[in-house]
């Protein structure tokens, strides 16, 4: 009686598999949640949505998915995780048991990252997380074989700051003071606690090193410290709202070092054309693009022209850079075998819009982290090993003053 | 120096901080709606002084004499339509509470979605007079100084009208006895309807005052719902005066402490002096004890 049991159930097992096979044949579902509302959609809508939207647009645009020798059209299944990492854990949950999809695209942001990592693991699904930086990547790359972490660590983000400003040093056209403020968020403190030694071994000295809390709206008391302390470099480890928030406070205190720069946000096109409008020459930012690239020219041109927004100077290259990896391994493996497609990612080699990408151990270590607005772009400045790499300049101009 | 720096950044801050908790104070202390969506409408004005710069040229002062009385008719509209029904139901304030907050959280996730669904999660602000002014010898911005005082101006002459006119007297009436009110010839449902108006038109003010220095999305609302809150509750509900004061007190510990010790303590000092003002008058500062 169990032999037939076991026979029976052995029977069912293999016509699921075969109803299975067939049906992954006929398309590629390929399902995301990411924050659609809560704190975290303003980053979700200017770097993550847009690019998926183009990337699916793409594919659609091709006729459909190259999987072996046959290119199969694509069904989206998406869901807000409201920001939640439970709503985003059951939304993880939900596409690999009842939808059943082929591959789970990331979500936005370091922490929600993080948060899905392990589910990611369990259910074997490739987490090429493009909007991540923590000092943490090569350790959860290493517990987590499916992740990688496509922007590299916090501190690739402060060497390459030290870089810029050691240039501008030795060019003369900055003292060796600088006014360190940063945001007390895991982001802010993480790129503070490696620009301090990073900055010292250069020969800089803080002439004002202090933290702000996350929900901070007046910025004034920050700015006239800054002003009052005579460096000639003003440092923000900021989050989008207080990147804007002391950008915008310093042109109305008329605040002007020969080098400003602000972190997270400083990139995004908004900053440039509504925050700033016409106020973001020679700002220093996290990021950077190469614009003489002809890949990220075309690139930036047809995400204006499907999501009609610009992409943003900095994850956005990044996010459809991973996709475009994630496409080429598929072509290569020839299946949508998620363990081969993550070994490929892994271990290949892949030319993107983002440049020429082979990760290290799961980390991605050619990535912008330093870059100046400069004539309406924002030219990537260091590390300067990477392709393009343009050179800083200070002093910046004078803001204008908004009316 | 720094002292008149502290002095007269902390008093924009806390004229600013007044302005957002006025309204709140109104709706809250007379019409007995604790409103929780009170953030979200803030964030609509702020939104509508966005919208009016950047697709018309209209600057956001210009722009109150558009928004406020349009959010006086949306909150007139909210009351009369939505909540009467709740103040007709409720055998008591108590009761009533209990029902607006219900009410206002679902509120609050409809105000949301739409503004979501309209301006999607992005952040929002634009530039408005970004140029320092002198004052005694330290640079302000001139946003933030005008707003305060446009803040001010609007807060004291509230308080005025309040205290000095029989529509006032007639307020202050049924915040103290609603019923005692209503037996003078008040009448209660009506003007109720009017503060809560009232109460929506000031807070969309102060979203467009805020707009003009400060960046915000859709869902930055909760921060303002929480601030006026403190505010309101330390200065006494439905008490202008103790509002005002509450506010200026809150904008100069938060601007002494952010200079003087550290910015992260900032909100750790707001909860001390809240704390100690619970502690000694359970009320508020004006509040009168029940």
């Amino acid at each position: 009686m169990p032999k037939i049991a076991s026979t029976v159930a052995a029977s069912a097992v293999a016509a699921l598999f075969a109803v299975g096979a067939a049906q992954a044949q006929d398309k590629v579902k390929i399902g995301y949640a990411v924050s659609l509302s809560g704190p975290n959609a303003a980053g979700a809508a200017i770097t993550t949505v847009p690019n998926y939207d183009l990337w699916i647009h793409d594919i659609e645009a091709a006729g459909g998915l190259k999987v072996g020798d046959k290119v199969l059209p694509v069904e989206v299944v998406k869901y807000d995780d409201q920001s939640s990492n439970e709503e985003l854990i059951k939304a993880i949950e939900r596409l690999a048991n009842q939808d059943k999809v082929d591959l789970i695209l990331p979500p936005w942001g370091t922490g929600m990252n993080l948060a899905a990592g392990p589910t990611f693991a369990k259910y074997g699904y490739p987490q090429p997380c493009a909007t991540c930086a923590t000092d943490h990547a090569y350790e959860m790359a290493a517990q987590w074989p499916t992740s990688m972490w496509m922007l590299g660590t916090s501190t690739m983000g402060a060497n390459s700051l030290t870089e810029v400003l050691t240039k501008l040093h030795d060019a003369g056209t900055i003292n060796n003071k600088v006014a360190m403020v940063s945001v007390e968020d895991a982001f802010g403190i993480e790129l503070a606690v490696a620009a301090r030694p990073a900055l010292e071994q250069a020969g800089f000295e803080l002439a004002m090193d202090e933290s702000y809390p996350i929900t901070t709206e007046d910025f004034s008391q920050l700015i006239s410290a800054a002003a009052a302390s005579g460096a000639d470099t003003f440092v923000a480890f900021s989050y989008p709202p207080d990147t804007f928030g002391l950008s915008g406070t310093a042109v109305a205190l008329n605040y002007n070092p020969p080098a400003f720069y602000t972190a997270v946000g400083t990139a995004f096109p908004v900053y440039r054309d509504v925050i700033m409008k016409g106020n973001t020459e020679g700002v220093l930012g996290i990021g950077g693009v190469n614009p003489d690239d002809p890949k990220y020219q075309d690139y930036a041109k047809r995400h204006m022209e499907v999501t009609g927004q610009e992409p943003d100077r900095w994850a956005s290259p990044v996010t459809y850079a991973s996709l475009e990896m994630l496409q080429q391994a598929i072509e290569r493996v020839g299946s949508l075998d998620k363990a081969a497609i993550i070994d490929e990612l892994r271990n290949g080699t892949f030319d993107t819009v983002a440049g020429t990408i082979k990760l290290d151990k799961g980390v991605n270590t050619n990535v912008w982290w330093a870059g100046q607005w400069h004539d309406g772009e924002f030219h990537g400045l260091a590390p300067s090993t990477m392709a393009g790499a343009a050179e800083p300049y200070a002093p910046k101009p004078a803001w204008k003053p908004a009316e | 120096m720094v002292a008149v720096d502290i002095i007269l950044s902390g008093v924009i801050l806390g004229g600013i901080y007044a302005m957002v908790a006025l309204g709140l104070t109104l709706q809250y202390g007379v019409a007995r709606i604790l409103n929780l969506a009170y953030g979200e409408l803030l964030i609509a004005g702020a939104f509508g002084a966005y919208w009016l710069y950047s697709s018309h040229a209209v600057g956001p002062l210009v722009g109150l004499i558009v928004i406020v009385p349009v959010a006086f008719l949306a909150n007139w509209a909210i009351y009369t339509y939505l909540l009467t029904p709740l103040v007709r139901r409720a055998p008591s304030r108590e009761a009533l509470e209990a029902d607006s907050i219900l009410f206002t959280f679902g509120l609050l996730f409809v105000l949301q979605g739409l503004g979501l669904a309209i301006f999607g999660g992005q952040i929002y602000g634009y530039p408005y007079l970004r140029i320092p002014v002198e004052i005694a010898g330290v640079a302000v911005q001139a946003n933030r100084l005008v707003a305060a005082a446009v803040a001010l101006a609007i807060g004291i002459g509230f308080y005025l009208a309040m205290t000095r006119t029989r529509v006032g007297t007639a307020v202050r009436a049924i915040a103290v006895d609603p019923s005692a009110a209503s037996l003078v010839a008040i009448d209660v449902p009506r003007f109720s309807a009017l503060v809560f108006a009232a109460g929506g038109a000031l807070c969309a003010a102060a979203g467009v005052l805020i707009s003009m220095s400060q960046t915000f999305t859709v869902t930055s609302g909760i921060v303002f719902t929480m601030k006026a809150l403190v505010i309101v509750i330390m200065g006494g509900a439905g008490n202008l005066a103790g509002t005002l004061i509450a506010g200026l007190v809150l904008g100069l510990v938060e601007v002494a402490v952010a200079r003087l010790i550290d910015p992260g303590l900032t909100l750790a000092a707001n909860f001390l002096i809240i704390l100690a003002v619970l502690m000694v008058r359970p009320a508020g500062l004006f509040g009168r004890s029940a």
